[in-house]
């Protein structure tokens, strides 16, 4: 049997704290393919961020209890040593941040920067290496890369940024990227630019990508399938086309629905999810979204969902999902979702 | 028709970029705001969008007087207060309150939600001291909150909640204008439509004016019945909502428009036509003003 090319699996990754155990991400397990796109969605606090950084093996030498499997090619990447994560880390798993200006070093100029990538993998002279940058930065589209390889961060715009960012993340022409909110602090336009970038350079690369945001459309425009992330687990996974025409979860519905477009009609109000996020400290010992959930007194007993977690379950093929309701299709019951859910105080 | 409750004419704003030497001397000046008119009637909303550095937040500084502008006028109520001293705007203070976009550092996190809410009530002395409790609590009530919560510090709330408190301190003066600074952008998606339905019932129910600043152009579309866009300190166009959406005029507003991921578009299969833009401002603001009556022509 061939194993996926990313594998998650039950990952769990909990940090214990004077308050007690903050449990991040509590069983999380999704594949991915080379040259595909699985985006993440969740509220801040979800554990999206957090799952995907332990691929990375950044919880390593912190309190952080992480257990599970992550297979990548082959090699559960929780097995290895801190030596041989060091190995692959930025080479074959390579991850871009949300917020360029801190992520980069405002001491050191962007071709240092991303040169650095490169050698810290490659043995090669510092002359190759910035011959490599260049190349890179012209790559991902900073014009007059010659020039501006010399410059520091300040120097650049956000967009540019980002770009450097992506440059040294691809430099090492790794497997898998985690791009971490990559457009969230970027305009509009700039954020375009820089989806189409990643595209590109992934049909180029053949990259296996992971896109976390918290923005359906771009999760519409850039994934192929889609894991909707909740108080730290999977509550629906699928493809996009399933999640976003047929959702089968109340919070991934509520999400759909609280945004509006630009042809949505002005004179309704928005359709927010009631409530806030609950504390990962002391998570509901039944669905953890239950207290937010419009559909809650439609469910067999009522008080099943604040009980029992539901399993995820697949209601189609490929399409799985965390509910007590019955039936699959949600739109059916709008009509009947509660007006107000009881706020939790 | 009656005059507007804001109207902004001809405002700049130059900030001066100095260089540091033996004599600090100033080598040139930052166009932040360059000529940008406007108006806002009573209980209207105008929203105001354009990529960072564009000067929609420094556009809503100056209204607030939190800078003192270069040039223009900034009528309030028929009074320019473009020029008023800190004394004279004391009063005005009351009429225009301020929304911020960062709920973590715009609340003192060492001052109580009560004491956060009360501030105003004491600067302006206003209420008797043996009522603002209660006026503190029907605030806090107002926006959503547990009014028994005023002993509680910010920090024990959480994100969508301290922009309510936020919302409430910005209340307690009943104010005639609001300027809210990328209110939502902060917020996680599913706050932030609870956030828009509680400002788009406070406009209705207390008749407040807004100034609504924000890069979400599905928001704005949502807020503001009136739209104008920012590029390079200028107002490129100024819209009703319908025409600005469904007609824009400048090239600007159109490449914006179509770099706005669009989820139902996008899963029914391809996405629109991105436009990319790169015309000078200046030229580009003439021709269309000339094409464009609605349009404001902030080229001088």
């Amino acid at each position: 049997m061939t194993r996926p090319f990313l594998s998650v699996e039950d990952l769990v990754v909990h940090f214990p704290t004077p308050d007690g155990i903050v449990r991040a991400t509590d069983g999380l397990s999704y594949t991915l393919e080379p040259g595909k796109t699985l985006g993440i969605v969740g509220e801040s606090g979800s554990g999206k961020s957090v799952s995907s950084s332990a691929i990375l093996g950044l919880h390593r030498n912190t309190s952080a209890q992480v257990s599970g499997r992550i297979w990548l090619d082959g090699v559960d990447l929780l097995s290895l040593s801190d030596k041989e994560m060091q190995q692959r880390r930025g080479k074959d798993v390579a991850m871009i941040f949300q917020d360029p200006l801190s992520a980069l070093h405002p001491y050191y100029t962007i071709g240092n920067q991303v040169a650095e990538a490169y050698r810290v993998h490659n043995e090669v002279s510092k002359k190759q290496a910035r011959v490599r940058a260049i190349e890179m930065l012209d790559r991902v589209g900073i014009p007059n890369p010659g020039q501006r390889v010399d410059d520091y961060p300040h120097q650049f715009s956000g967009g540019m940024r980002q770009r450097a960012m992506i440059a040294m993340a691809l430099i090492n022409d790794p497997e898998l990227l985690i791009a971490d909110e990559p457009t969230t602090a970027l305009d509009v336009t700039v954020q375009a630019q820089i989806l189409d970038l990643l595209q590109d350079l992934q049909r180029e690369f053949n990259t296996a990508l992971i896109m976390i945001t918290h923005d359906l459309g771009v999760i519409a425009e850039v994934a192929d399938d889609v894991l909707v992330m909740y108080a730290g687990r999977a509550v629906e996974y699928g493809s996009t086309k399933q999640l976003l025409t047929a959702p089968a979860m109340p919070y991934t519905l509520g999400l759909i629905q609280s945004v509006p477009d630009l042809t949505s009609d002005v004179d309704e109000p928005l359709r927010p999810i009631p409530g806030n996020p609950p504390s990962l400290l002391d998570p509901p010992s039944g669905c953890a979204f239950a207290p937010r959930c419009t559909f809650k007194h439609l469910v067999d007993p009522p008080s099943l969902p604040d009980e029992v977690m539901p399993e995820l379950e697949e209601i189609a093929p490929g399409h799985l999902r965390r509910c007590h309701l019955r039936e699959h299709d949600l739109s059916k019951l709008i009509p009947l979702a509660a007006e107000k859910v009881e706020e939790p105080v | 028709m009656s005059a507007p409750l804001l109207e902004v004419k001809d405002l700049t704003m130059h900030f001066p970029i100095k260089q540091r030497g033996i004599i600090t001397r100033t080598v040139g000046h930052v166009k932040a705001v360059d000529g940008v008119s406007f108006s806002i009637g009573a209980g209207g909303a105008l929203g105001l969008v354009g990529e960072s550095g564009s000067g929609k937040s420094t556009t809503g500084r100056l209204i607030t007087r939190l800078y003192q502008p270069t040039s223009g006028q900034i009528l309030f109520e028929g009074k320019d207060i473009s020029r008023s001293s800190a004394r004279e705007l004391k009063p005005i203070r009351r009429d225009i309150q301020m929304i911020f976009q960062d709920p973590y550092t715009s609340l003192n996190p060492r001052h109580t939600v009560g004491e956060i809410i009360r501030a105003p009530l004491e600067i302006h002395n206003l209420v008797p001291k043996g009522s603002r409790l209660r006026r503190v609590q029907e605030l806090l009530e107002i926006v959503g909150l547990n009014p028994e919560h005023y002993n509680r510090y910010p920090h024990e709330f959480s994100g969508g909640q301290r922009q309510r408190i936020g919302i409430a301190r910005a209340l307690t003066m009943s104010p005639k204008l609001l300027v809210a600074d990328e209110p939502v952008s902060a917020l996680d998606v599913s706050i932030q439509a609870q956030i828009i339905n509680l400002l788009k019932d406070l406009q209705k129910e207390m008749n407040i004016a807004f100034l609504f600043i924000a890069h979400d152009l599905a928001i704005v579309r949502h807020f503001c019945p009136q739209v104008a866009v920012m590029y390079l300190g200028k107002i490129v166009e100024n819209a009703p909502r319908e025409q600005l959406y469904t007609n824009p005029q400048h090239a600007y507003t159109r490449s914006l428009l179509s770099a706005v991921p669009d989820m139902r578009q996008a899963v029914v299969g391809g996405r629109r036509e991105r436009i990319r833009y790169t015309h000078d401002v200046e030229a580009s603001a003439a021709s269309t003003a000339a094409t464009n009556a609605a349009a404001a022509s902030p080229s001088a």
